[in-house]
C-alpha cells in the first residue's frame, strides 16, 4: 500500500463517519422522544470524534503539505468525498434513520474490529480500537430499534420494512473492492470484503428474523460514493455543513 | 553537556511537582473527580527540557477532552512554563482504569459506577445487569436509555425511590 492509497483508505474511513455523523446531528431537537434525541446526537458525537482522528491521520499524508481535519471536512468539494452512498441518504422518517444506521453499524463494526487488530498502521489500529467500543454500542442500539419497530405495530412493521427495501440498494457498495481496498487487503490494513460480507450477512439476518422483517433480494446496487459520485441529497447536506467556514474562513468561537 | 545529570534530577523533581499539581485538575463533567482518578491523565514524563502530560479521551468525540487538555496545561505550566500536553488514543481508555475508591466517590455523588469489567460484553449497557440505585441502594431499577447527558453515561430510573439517575457506562 503506497502513501496515496493509505491516504485514500483513511479518507474513506473518516468520510463515512463524518457524513453519517452530520446526518444524525440533523436530528438534534427533532427526534420522536427526548431520550432518542440524546441517543442520536451522542452517536453523532462519537462518529465526529472518529472522523477527527481518521482525517487528521489522512491529512498528515498529503504531499503538498499537512491538511487539518477541519480543512478536509469543510473545504473539500463534493467530488472529493469518498463516503458510502448509504450514509449520505436523507434522514427520512425515524425508521429510515434506524435502518441506515443498522446496516452501516454492522459493517462498520466488522471493519473496525479488523483495523484494530492489524499492525500495518498502528495509529489507525489505535483509532479503530477506540471506535470498536463505540460502534458496538451503536449497533446494539440500532439492532434493538429494528426489533422494536419490525416486531411492533402493523404500522411500524410496514414502514420499517419499506425503509429496508428502499435502502437495500445502497448495501452492495460496502463490499465492492477497488484498487485501494485490494492494496489495503494486501498490506493487512483493510479486511477482505468478501469474507466480511459473510459475517455481515449473519449479523443482519439474525436481527431481521428477530424483527420479523424480510430481507430484500439483492438486485441492482447503487454505487459511486467511493469515486466521489454522490446522490442528489449529498450536495444540499454538504452546503449546510460547510457554509459557515466557507463564508467566514478561519472563524472561531 | 556537563549540565545533563543536573537537568535529569530537575526533570524528576518537576515531574513529581506536576503530578502533585494534577491532583487538583478535575474532570469538567464530573467535578468531584480528578483527571487522574478518571484515568484520563495517563502519565507525566520529562522529555529533553520540559514536562509532557499525556492524556487520553474517554470517547473519540468527548467534547470535554479539549477543556481537560487546557486545564492540564494551565496547571502544569504553573510548575514548568515549557510544559506540553499530548493526547494519546492508544491503548483505548477503559472504565477498568477507574479504581474502587473512585467508583465509591461516583456512588456518593449519585452516579451509578461502571459495574464489573469491560471484557464482559453484557456489562456494556448495564442492561440485563443489576445496576443498584446510587441513592436508595435498591436493586429494583430500570434502564431508560442507553444514552445520557454525556457520552459516558446511560440513563436509569429507580423503581423504589422513583429518582432518575445516571450509570457510568462500562467500556
Amino acid at each position: 500500500m503506497n502513501n496515496s492509497q493509505l491516504k485514500n483508505a483513511l479518507l474513506r474511513l473518516g468520510d463515512d463517519a463524518l457524513i453519517l455523523g452530520q446526518r444524525l446531528a440533523e436530528w438534534c431537537g427533532h427526534a420522536p422522544a427526548l431520550e432518542e434525541d440524546i441517543a442520536l446526537t451522542n452517536i453523532s458525537l462519537d462518529l465526529i470524534g472518529q472522523t477527527q482522528s481518521y482525517l487528521s491521520l489522512a491529512g498528515s499524508l498529503f504531499e503538498e503539505g499537512i491538511k487539518s481535519d477541519d480543512e478536509l471536512a469543510f473545504l473539500r468539494s463534493g467530488r472529493e468525498f469518498q463516503n458510502l452512498l448509504l450514509v449520505e441518504q436523507p434522514n427520512g422518517d425515524f425508521g429510515d434513520t434506524i435502518v441506515r444506521q443498522f446496516l452501516f453499524d454492522a459493517f462498520a463494526l466488522l471493519r473496525a474490529e479488523h483495523i484494530a487488530q492489524q499492525s500495518f498502521n498502528p495509529e489507525a489500529a489505535g483509532i479503530a480500537a477506540k471506535a470498536v467500543k463505540e460502534i458496538r454500542y451503536h449497533f446494539d442500539h440500532s439492532s434493538k430499534w429494528m426489533v422494536r419497530l419490525g416486531d411492533g405495530t402493523p404500522e411500524s412493521h410496514s414502514r420499517v420494512q419499506k425503509s429496508l427495501n428502499d435502502l437495500w440498494k445502497f448495501t452492495g457498495e460496502m463490499f465492492i473492492s477497488d484498487e485501494i481496498d485490494r492494496s489495503g487487503l494486501e498490506s493487512g490494513l483493510l479486511p477482505n470484503l468478501e469474507e466480511l460480507k459473510k459475517e455481515w450477512d449473519v449479523k443482519i439476518d439474525d436481527i431481521l428474523s428477530k424483527a420479523t422483517l424480510v430481507r430484500p433480494e439483492d438486485g441492482f446496487m447503487q454505487t459511486g460514493g467511493r469515486k466521489g459520485i454522490h446522490t442528489e441529497a449529498f450536495g444540499f447536506m454538504l452546503a449546510e455543513m460547510q457554509i459557515l467556514p466557507r463564508t467566514h474562513p478561519g472563524a472561531s468561537w | 553537556m556537563s549540565d545533563l545529570p543536573h537537568q535529569e534530577i530537575n526533570g524528576a523533581e518537576l515531574v513529581i511537582k506536576v503530578k502533585r499539581q494534577m491532583q487538583d485538575v478535575m474532570d469538567p463533567e464530573l467535578p468531584f473527580l480528578s483527571v487522574e482518578e478518571m484515568g484520563i491523565l495517563r502519565d507525566v514524563i520529562f522529555e529533553k527540557d520540559h514536562v509532557v502530560c499525556i492524556i487520553t479521551p474517554t470517547y473519540s468525540g468527548c467534547p470535554a477532552t479539549e477543556v481537560i487538555a487546557e486545564d492540564v496545561l494551565t496547571a502544569a505550566r504553573v510548575i514548568d512554563n515549557k510544559a506540553e500536553v499530548r493526547i494519546a488514543i492508544s491503548p483505548a481508555w477503559t472504565t477498568d482504569w477507574i479504581n474502587k475508591e473512585t467508583r465509591e466517590k461516583m456512588q456518593k455523588h449519585g452516579i451509578a459506577p461502571p459495574e464489573g469489567s469491560s471484557h464482559d460484553r453484557s456489562f456494556l449497557t448495564g442492561e440485563g445487569r443489576v445496576i443498584p440505585c446510587p441513592l436508595c441502594k435498591s436493586k429494583n431499577t430500570k434502564l431508560v436509555s442507553p444514552f445520557g447527558s454525556t457520552a459516558c453515561k446511560a440513563s436509569f430510573i429507580c423503581n423504589e425511590c422513583l429518582e432518575p439517575f445516571e450509570h457510568f457506562k462500562c467500556i
